[in-house]
């Protein structure tokens, strides 16, 4: 028997959703045709992570957010993910589904970067984004979400780097759930040409401890041959939220993907983070942080995908579980046939605060080639007694030491982030969640 | 008498249900230096180990007393504030944590909150420090005895041992490992911490370190007891002869407690 999930939405409320926003032919049509299979298709299986009861469509699905006139309006713990002693030269803030405050350096506009709400790009630079948009990275038919993804999407943002235009300050985003019942369905492209390089980081922050709500968001990443993209992200959707988040990017020849994910959700969450490394001397950096606590169940994928030759693949993942928390880990080195001398490496660890917390590090090589080298460390276990008894016989307390050890296992991920703020923000996370 | 002193009294250790120390007696006081001698397996390390509350160690008998408190009570980090420290063989990797971040909170871990080390001058005497070590500056920013060699690990244990200035100190064969450039440069350090308000203890089974840093007593070790104690001149002697005539003189057949190496 198959239970028919039914839709909260209509091909209407998708026809008039696009309409409203002035959406070319081509987004509607996408749309449309993306409803369409979003109601045959299947909810994605995450390994070990039963997702079927999860809200992935009640919410409400459109919500306007105020203007802000000048940064210092902000919210405290917004205001704190920007770096003051700069000044912000490239900001966005997304208040729940329009742009509240947006600024971008006139020099980068004049090379012909673009940083723009994914809306204004659709129609500003329609071409552009209809080239990339769900076209090879993320595709619509995958399974129910990405249906779902690209049917409802009502967020997020676009950035164009031309041809060999390096731009040295990162760029910056903050996705602002003010509206505790609005979902959000985001999309992040980012395209990044030639021999181009940006640095890129994004923080998600909503207000729904108790009311339900969901997020289902897209990324993709498109480097092009000998470009560079640094990726961060600090998600920190609050318990009410289920989330969804597909971030996956392209790298072509002699190109970088970076990625630093702070996977700060408190609510139950699915993330894949899959990158194919299609260039020869393609190369990818896959880092990602967790913490999960009370029931919260999460499971994570990171996902790197050998197709060139001599590519460069290193995941690393550690998840820190309390309560009576549930964090999957999947990490995945893929080497197609054809991708000879490249090198897969991957480390899952898992560090578990109390009995009650379950956690999971499955490391998988799938090696097509013979021509490789490829590697695996995993583990899952509590705070090593020896790491304790070191520091403590320096005077250091029991309390302080597991501190600096938890804060020590999170930190590749927060080194990495760019901002210096959006750092300490993660740093105040993981103090916030660990104890 | 300055300084403090540690008195280890019929000390009895077990590891996982083996007795491995079997009454050991020895006293430390404020500006002495001593060095426990013995070959492998006789149970020297226990007894760094035990006094400082390693987690596998069992104290089944005897006591340990810094100043008269009774340090077998205390938590790790307990004896550390009332002045013990051990320089470890193997001391532990931490990923993640800077080496001058560590220092820095071990240092504050013994002051009142409010006191603590200003950063200026934490830098200026952890630059100093690694400048009598011999050892390079980046070391300060790297993750805590990762990656590092054993003669890195040697030196950043002398690092910490100058740097919180402790009033006893046990190094467990510090100089394992070390060539003899790296073995001066470490007891260089450990010679300028030598002032009448500090005592140490020194394991080895090697005399080399003892040419450099000279000892007021020298106790050897067999069977998981010392088993004689003589000054600067045993150590030259066992250097010269081995341990076989100690065990003639006591009738000891086999100096190493049961099968442990």
């Amino acid at each position: 028997m198959t239970v028919k999930v039914s839709l909260p939405f209509d091909k209407d409320y998708v026809t008039q959703f696009s309409q409203g926003l002035n959406e070319p032919d081509w987004m509607k049509t996408l749309r449309l045709n993306a409803f369409d299979k979003a109601e045959s298709l299947e909810m994605p299986k995450p390994d070990k992570t039963n997702i079927k009861d999860w809200n992935f469509t009640e919410f409400k699905h459109h919500a306007e957010g105020e203007k802000i006139e000048s940064i210092h309006d902000l919210p405290f713990e917004l205001l704190n993910l920007l770096d003051h002693e700069k000044e912000q030269q490239n900001l966005i803030i997304q208040r729940n589904h329009t742009v509240a405050f947006s600024s971008f350096d006139k020099k980068l506009e004049e090379q012909g970067v673009i940083f723009t709400d994914i809306q204004s790009a659709i129609r500003n630079h329609g071409d552009l984004v209809e080239k990339y948009y769900m076209t090879d990275a993320v595709h619509v038919d995958e399974h129910r979400l990405t249906a779902l993804h690209a049917a409802l999407m009502n967020g997020g943002v676009f950035v164009y780097v031309p041809k060999n235009v390096n731009i040295s300050e990162p760029l910056q985003t903050i996705f602002w759930q003010e509206d505790p019942e609005a979902a959000l369905i985001n999309h992040v492209l980012v395209v990044a040409e030639e021999n181009s390089s940006v640095t890129y980081v994004e923080n998600y922050t909503s207000n729904n401890k108790d009311v339900k709500s969901s997020a289902n968001n897209v990324t993709e990443v498109i480097a092009k041959a000998g470009a560079k993209v640094s990726f961060g992200a600090v998600d920190n959707f609050e318990a009410g939220t289920t989330v969804y988040t597909n971030r996956r990017g392209l790298a072509e020849r002699d190109a970088t993907i970076e990625w630093a994910l702070g996977q700060m959700n408190e609510g139950d969450t699915v993330s894949e983070n899959i990158t194919h490394l299609l260039g020869d001397n393609s190369h990818s950096n896959a880092k990602t942080v967790a913490i999960g606590r009370g029931t919260q169940k999460q499971n994570f994928t990171a996902n790197i995908t050998h197709f060139g030759k001599g590519s460069d693949g290193y995941i690393l993942q550690h998840g820190v579980m309390r309560d009576k928390s549930s964090g999957i880990f999947n990490g995945i080195g893929k080497i197609e046939h054809g991708a000879s001398k490249s090198n897969a490496e991957q480390e899952s660890r898992v560090l578990m605060l109390s009995k009650d917390a379950r956690g999971d590090a499955n490391p998988i090589l799938l090696i097509d080639e013979d021509d490789v080298t490829a590697g695996h460390a995993a583990s899952v276990g509590r705070v090593d007694p020896m790491q304790l008894y070191y520091l403590m016989s320096r005077g250091i307390s029991k309390f302080e030491a597991e501190r600096l050890i938890i804060h020590g296992f999170l930190a590749p991920v927060v080194n990495q982030l760019p901002v210096e703020a959006v750092k300490q923000q993660m740093k105040q996370l993981i103090e916030r969640k660990v104890y | 008498m300055a300084g403090s002193t540690l008195e280890i009294k019929d000390l009895h250790v077990e590891i996982e249900g083996q007795e491995i120390l079997k009454g050991v007696n020895l006293t430390v006081n404020g500006g002495e230096f001593h060095a426990v001698m013995g070959p492998n397996g006789t149970g020297k390390s226990t007894l760094a180990s035990a006094v400082m509350g390693h987690p596998k160690y069992e104290v089944t008998q005897g006591q340990v007393f810094l100043d008269g408190e009774n340090v077998l009570e205390m938590e790790v980090d307990e004896r550390a504030q009332a002045g013990l420290f051990l320089a470890m063989q193997y001391p532990s990797e931490i990923s993640g944590v800077t080496n001058s971040d560590f220092l820095r909170s071990s240092i504050n871990a013994r002051r009142e909150e409010g006191d603590e080390i200003s950063l200026m001058k934490f830098i200026k005497e952890m630059d100093e420090a690694m400048d009598t070590l011999d050892m390079d500056k980046n070391m300060a920013q790297r993750y805590l005895n990762e990656g590092f060699s054993g003669g890195e690990k040697k030196r950043n244990e002398i690092l910490q041992l100058m740097m919180i200035k402790p009033a006893i100190a046990i190094l467990d064969e510090i100089d394992s490992g070390l060539d003899i450039d790296a073995l001066k440069v470490v007891a260089k350090g450990i010679n300028e911490m030598r002032n009448e308000n500090f005592g140490c203890l020194t394991i080895t089974h090697y005399q080399r370190l003892l040419n450099y840093i000279t000892p007021d007593k020298v106790h050897v070790m067999m069977q998981g007891r010392i088993v004689k104690t003589g000054g600067p001149e045993l150590a030259q002697r066992l250097e010269a002869e081995g341990y076989d005539w100690i065990k003639q003189e006591l009738g000891i057949e086999d100096e190493t407690i049961g099968q442990k190496a």
